[in-house]
């Protein structure tokens, strides 16, 4: 008689999942041993990844195509700089102002997702450009000359470089657990079986408008809480720069390269990233037309990215987020 | 009052800009179902290839854009064949991130060709570029303006008679309606679907030509200019050509109006109309759908 059971543990996603553990106390050490511009560019990777992360929840699991996330991008990190000038200290303000935005979503959610594929794509393109033109008519901000986050000057500039360093680690392991265990959960069958086919899933009872919004505040929230840190290692706050549609593009790129709808494929996708970053970034031009010639390629020719293809050339699964099945003879 | 009137002719007008470019769009959504991201840096190439055209050999964009149109339409025929016709089998999604990668990439080659300097065809269009008739009341129309508003109801009603009352406009349609059945009865939807898009971009090269003719360009301008046009079609109601029209208008108005209130109100005012007009139009559809629901579900 054949058996089969569920099972969603391997030996090697075991031991995946405990040198990720390993890994992120490393890093959570990092600071101590090493020199500043690493420190740096460490934190800006893991705000690349939860851009990644984010746009690969919104689009993997979701199905929503956004090329307007800079909205949240930028209002994150508009809103840490309004809360700190109005007294509330540097990095609480940081996650208020991440709070507030994942708020402000709840509304835009509500009427954005009665949008359909390209049209919720550039309607989100639309709300980013009505952010930015609106945030430009606070008089803080002064237009597109913008403005410094002052309060950072509290600190020390090495103090203020660890303090990023962490706040930018919690933020990237916090949100890749949280949505780790939500891939695990209800929301996760719910998420998957929307991408696969979105009607089949609602024909099956799956509340697809719950899952949908519930996945597009998370990734306001994510967003925000990036722009908000990017702000903190940057300091300066002009609109341009953060409501700016290459962020877009960087998280698509990310995205699509690592792998969409795996949860392994948008990590490698950042690193990867920031890797063309460090060493091509300095080209300016020829530099975005790689990104934006690879996103295209990977679109046209291998949509699943690297992780995907790799995933379904060997079924193998590093971080467990689905299941496999085992059939044995009895 | 003569300034209100005035106000809302100039939008109007403007809209008329706004049709043109949207018109490519509308129809490549309505053939295809495809959001072409790349639409405005299309756009932005014509406009930099009758600049280029009248720089180097000082032809004017009115012959220029002669040369130009073919072209643009032999890009359009090779855009679907290298980007549209693989993305279309990968689903919905894929067409969005393909031609987003293909304006980020467009923008970023015309930047590396072209620098940063913004462009301009008014210099080689002479007095065109600001003559105006005058109207009783203090009103001014530029005659730019007016030959660009009928050159997009040219446009869409070219449009409009190819689908209606051509063999090729049958064949569209019916690529559109259902490609796989399209093909039983001997259509070639890929074919059609070429010629579409070449159509298409040729629509877009003379609203480059405009674009060029009565403001300033730079390599970035495509993302502005792809905005506007969707925003026209959506408030118009997408895969309506004369709605696109009347779409294009009410945008080009909302900013003229809002342009007077406040210094950064021309955008911000365009952007309100369309999310009001996407509000209002999703809740009066949710409202009617329930109302022929209930209808239906009554005896007899």
């Amino acid at each position: 008689m054949q058996r089969t059971n569920v099972h969603r543990w391997t030996k090697l996603s075991i031991a995946s999942v405990c040198l990720v553990l390993v890994l992120q106390l490393l890093l959570a050490f990092a600071p101590l041993f090493l020199d500043a511009n690493a420190v740096d560019r460490l934190t800006t990777l893991f705000i690349y990844g939860i851009l990644a992360l984010m746009w690969n929840c919104l689009a993997g699991y979701g199905g929503l195509v956004s090329v307007g996330q800079q909205a949240f991008f930028g209002l994150g990190a508009y809103a840490a700089v309004r809360l700190a000038s109005a007294g509330v200290s540097v990095y609480p303000s940081l996650l208020l102002g991440a709070v507030l935005v994942a708020a402000i979503s709840i509304p835009v959610g509500i009427f954005m997702l009665r949008l359909r594929a390209g049209e919720f794509a550039i309607g989100m393109w639309v709300v980013a450009e009505l952010a930015h033109l609106l945030v430009n008519l606070d008089p803080l901000i002064q237009g597109e000359t913008g403005t410094s986050m002052i309060a950072l000057n509290a600190y020390d500039a090495d103090g203020r470089r660890a303090l990023t360093y962490w706040a930018a680690l919690a933020t990237m392991v916090g949100l890749a657990w949280l949505v780790f265990l939500l891939l695990r959960g209800r929301l996760g069958s719910a998420a998957q079986a929307i991408r696969d086919n979105e009607e089949a899933a609602s024909s099956v009872g799956v509340q697809v408008l719950v899952a949908k919004r519930t996945i597009f505040i998370l990734s306001a929230f994510g967003c925000a809480a990036a722009g908000a840190l990017w702000v903190a290692t940057t300091i300066s706050f002009q609109p341009k720069t953060y409501f700016s549609v290459q962020w877009s593009a960087y998280m698509i790129f990310m995205v699509l390269v690592g792998g969409i709808g795996t949860f392994e494929g948008p990590i490698i996708g950042a690193v990867l990233f920031f890797l063309v970053e460090t060493f091509f970034g300095a080209s300016g031009v020829w530099y975005m037309i790689g990104l934006g010639a690879t996103a295209l390629v990977f679109a046209l020719l291998l949509p699943r990215g690297i992780w995907g293809t790799f995933e379904a050339r060997y079924g193998i699964r590093l971080l467990p987020v689905g299941y496999f099945l085992r059939s044995h003879e009895e | 009052m003569t300034s209100w009137v005035n106000l809302i002719l100039q939008g109007a007008l403007l809209g008329g800009y706004y049709a043109l470019l949207a018109s490519g769009l509308s129809f490549l959504f309505g053939v295809m179902r495809i959001i072409n991201l790349a639409h405005g840096s299309l756009a932005v190439i014509a406009a930099y290839a009758l600049w280029f055209i009248a720089e180097r050999w000082g032809i004017g964009p009115f012959l220029g854009i002669l040369a130009v149109l073919p072209v643009m339409g032999g890009l359009g025929w090779l855009l679907h064949r290298t980007v549209f016709e693989r993305s279309l089998q990968g689903g919905e999604l894929v067409p969005i991130l393909s031609t987003f990668g293909l304006a980020t990439v467009v923008d970023n080659v015309m930047f590396q060709n072209f620098g940063a300097d913004t462009r301009s065809l008014a210099p080689y269009i002479d007095t065109f570029a600001y003559e105006s008739w005058n109207l009783p009341g203090d009103i001014y129309i530029g005659q730019l303006a007016v030959l660009v508003f009928a050159l997009a109801v040219l446009v869409l009603g070219g449009l409009h008679l190819l689908l209606l009352r051509t063999s090729l406009g049958r064949q569209i349609r019916a690529a559109a309606e259902d490609p796989d059945a399209a093909r039983l009865v001997g259509i070639n939807a890929h074919r059609i679907h070429g010629i579409a898009t070449a159509i298409a971009v040729m629509t877009v090269a003379l609203a480059g030509m405009s674009l060029g003719m009565r403001a300033t360009f730079d390599p970035y301008s495509g993302s502005q200019q792809l905005v506007f046009a969707f925003e026209a079609v959506v408030i118009g109601g997408a895969g309506s050509l004369w709605g696109t029209l009347v779409g294009g208008m009410i945008l080009g108005i909302a900013q003229s109006i809002g342009a007077q209130l406040n210094p950064q109100g021309f955008l911000i005012a365009g952007h309100l109309v369309f999310l009001v007009v996407l509000l209002a139009r999703l809740y009066a559809i949710d409202k009617l759908g329930t109302l022929m629901r209930q209808l239906r579900r009554q005896p007899g």
